[in-house]
């Protein structure tokens, strides 16, 4: 019967079953919860490689993904998306913090608890030509995790592969093929095929179609959102496009410099930024539409070094808030709910739990100011 | 209308490998005209960058542009002009801006030396002088403290700084045609805006013509006038850029256009072009989109479309020019009918 409805409709079935999912996963707690998460690299230098200070690539990053939720991390280079995601598969050992994997504390798992909890975790990466080793057949790269998992054995784990490859869109006979035989879009399809074979449930893709091409890219997007709803994943989405982010998650969160600055559901976030560094960078995305004029906010200067990250606010050296102050380069914001569901590290936005007073003896001299949409600013 | 600056007539550039020829670039033609920004749009593969090159003649073996190709530019024909001549040009009369900044610079060089090595070798002034017009290009493009920096080796600067870097270099000796190949690829969103914002400044102040080469049609809209989409090797559509996204009419780039996630639409499904670009060394015969589009027929299979005329300046390589109504009635893509995968 589905068949026959309109494509507007089967959108808002879709959305209604999307929410009634959410509620159900809420009753169970989430999925993943990522709690503190800091992860510091040290700087070395000179001959005797003497640790001269740190960098922190992620700084205290707090967050949770629902079951069967799409949680996005977007945010430019060099602001820690990447390494946030490989830390919750310890494939970057974390610092400190806690990541709670339905209900297990992944950080304190041995070698054989982490190599099962991996069975459920997986990765796609963002470039499908280093991750595939180009001397193992495409059958034998996604044979492999079934293998060591002990899944199957046999024909029975060569009649997985096949399954897997059609699934997402090759043809079975293209297991005893080499990767280089195959387009970069088809690559892309055989990471994500070799993520599911240990049929996991929870999925981080780390840039998966920022190499690919438009017409690509787009096929990709749709497999990846269609094996959403036939495999109940949960996907932690890593992109620094914020157009594809839009379109595949329920939930993103604004990374600068280590930290998350924004957090809401997509909808919110695109359609009303509050954190001023979210503004200007969703005011950068040029517009395939010539007609459109619009308010660009233009950030001065680059993203400072993570090795000596600004005091105060990460942000405050580039902000363009009008009551931005002394404040500001002392007191760290804390990330805290703005709007219903929507969370915001800025002391300059109401409501703000940093009090006046406190503000005042930091040295501020401008109030919190009202709500500011984009438009206001230019 | 005005005189062209570069008009590229039958252009074709073959890459010879073993047995098989790679036709890259296959019979483009378009003209640039004085203080325009022309956009080449399309996937990697589709010829955009080896037409970039071609104009420059940075082709190397195996490639060749083959004979019959006209690449007209000042009243010179630069496929046949020899190579001291071809020297006064590059860098000098046209420049280029490469996507990879790192890699277009030289890692053992102060960015200055390297900005004013330019002016060195096509201007007349002293080495003090040279170093002077580069500093004053550097803080043109927008670099604080110019004096400093312009002493700073390329890995001190940041991949914004180098791109800007880049520019002083290309705009140096205020040349009339800027090749811009895939200028704000590499960077991030805020800092292509602040470079794209650069670009049409300086474009505004010394009247230089640029030709705009890229993936992004986001890219496109906001900096070209008149858009020319290329796809396996051709130009299948050339139009301004309000009619190119308004009322585009070759197959692929209404895919192309379809097949982008947009900032500012509803969330749906995303269209998709199926299947994937042919490789070069064998393009299809007939249309070359054929087997991807959903509209083919038995005409598109027999001959190759010519260039239609739509409207004035808007051109297009379809068989539905003749045969509109047939745009009604899309079926599946032969690729999908055989069950070729992507």
């Amino acid at each position: 019967m589905s068949g026959s409805l309109p494509s507007w409709a089967m959108e808002t079935s879709d959305r209604i079953k999307m929410v009634d999912r959410l509620r159900e996963a809420e009753k169970q707690g989430p999925l993943i919860s990522v709690k503190n998460l800091t992860k510091s690299f040290p700087i070395k230098r000179g001959i005797f490689a003497r640790t001269s200070g740190h960098v922190r690539a992620v700084n205290d990053v707090s967050f949770d993904i629902a079951r069967g939720e799409t949680l996005s991390l977007v945010g430019e280079s060099g602001c820690g998306k990447t390494t946030t995601g490989r830390s919750i598969l310890r494939l970057i050992e974390p610092t400190s913090g806690e990541i709670v994997f339905d209900g297990k504390d992944v950080c304190r798992l041995g070698v054989s608890g982490l190599r099962a909890a991996r069975r459920e975790m997986q990765i796609i990466f963002q470039d499908p030509v280093s991750s595939l080793n180009p001397r193992m057949t495409v059958g034998a790269a996604i044979r492999e995790g079934i293998t060591i998992h002990r899944l199957a054995e046999g024909a029975a784990a060569d009649a997985i592969v096949k399954r897997l490859l059609e699934e997402v869109g090759l043809r079975a006979e293209y297991s005893t093929r080499y990767p280089h035989e195959f387009s970069g879009g088809q690559r892309q399809r055989i990471g994500i095929a070799r993520a599911l074979a240990v049929e996991p449930r929870f999925i981080v893709c780390d840039e998966p179609v920022s190499a690919l091409d438009v017409s690509v890219q787009a096929q990709v997007i749709n497999l990846l959102r269609d094996l959403q709803k036939e495999r109940q994943l949960t996907y932690l989405f890593i992109a620094h496009d914020l157009s594809v982010v839009r379109h595949m998650s329920d939930r993103v969160a604004v990374m600068y410099l280590g930290k998350i600055v924004e957090l809401a559901a997509a909808e919110d976030l695109y359609r009303d930024p509050i954190m001023p560094y979210t503004q200007a960078l969703l005011s950068a995305v040029p517009i395939a539409d010539p007609k459109v004029e619009k308010t660009r906010i233009l950030l001065q200067g680059d993203v400072p070094s993570p090795a000596s990250p600004p005091s105060g606010c990460v942000f405050h050296p580039r902000c363009f808030h009008p009551a931005k102050d002394a404040a500001c380069t002392k007191i760290v914001p804390p990330l805290e709910e703005k709007a219903p569901g929507h969370l915001v590290a800025c002391i300059k936005q109401p409501p703000t739990s940093v009090t006046w007073d406190a503000q005042e003896k930091a040295g501020g001299v401008n109030k919190p100011a009202r709500y500011l949409p984009v438009a206001a600013v230019h | 209308m005005t005189e062209p600056l570069l008009s590229v007539e039958d252009l074709r550039t073959y890459f010879h490998t073993g047995a098989e020829v790679a036709k890259s670039v296959d019979c483009v033609s378009f003209t640039v005209a004085p203080g325009e920004t022309l956009g080449i749009v399309g996937e990697s593969g589709c010829g955009k960058s080896v037409t970039a090159l071609s104009i420059l003649r940075l082709i190397q073996q195996p490639g060749r542009i083959e004979r019959g190709s006209k690449i007209m530019f000042e009243g010179k024909d630069l496929v046949t002009l020899d190579d001291s001549g071809m020297r006064d040009i590059r860098g000098n009369r046209i420049s280029m801006i490469f996507q990879e900044p790192m890699s277009a610079l030289n890692p053992v060089f102060t960015v200055g030396d390297q900005v004013a090595e330019v002016a060195r070798i096509h201007g007349s002034g002293s080495r003090q002088q040279a170093w002077d017009r580069a500093v004053e290009m550097l803080t043109l493009t927008g670099i604080p403290a110019p004096e400093e920096r312009a002493k700073s080796y390329p890995h001190q600067l940041s991949g914004g700084m180098r791109q800007r870097v880049l520019i002083a270099m290309a705009l140096m000796m205020n040349p009339a045609l800027v090749i811009a190949d895939e200028p704000t690829t590499a960077l991030d969103v805020t800092i292509q805006a602040q470079i794209l914002e650069l670009l049409v400044d300086l474009q505004k102040k010394f009247g230089t013509s640029i030709l705009m080469i890229t993936h992004d049609l986001g890219v496109i809209a906001e900096t070209a006038s008149r858009v020319i989409v290329m796809y396996c090797g051709e130009v299948v559509e050339e139009a301004d850029v309000k009619t190119l996204f308004e009322a585009a009419h070759h197959p692929y780039t209404e895919g192309l256009m379809h097949a982008m996630p947009q900032l500012g639409e509803p969330r749906s499904r995303l269209n998709v072009i199926p299947g994937a670009v042919p490789p070069p060394t064998d393009w299809p015969k007939g249309c070359r989109f054929r087997e991807r589009c959903p509209y083919s027929w038995e005409l598109c299979e027999q001959e190759h479309p010519p260039l239609y005329q739509i409207s004035e300046a808007h051109t297009s390589r379809c068989h539905l020019a003749i045969e509109p109504e047939r745009r009604a009635h899309p079926h599946p893509p032969l690729v999908e009918q055989l069950g070729v995968p992507a």
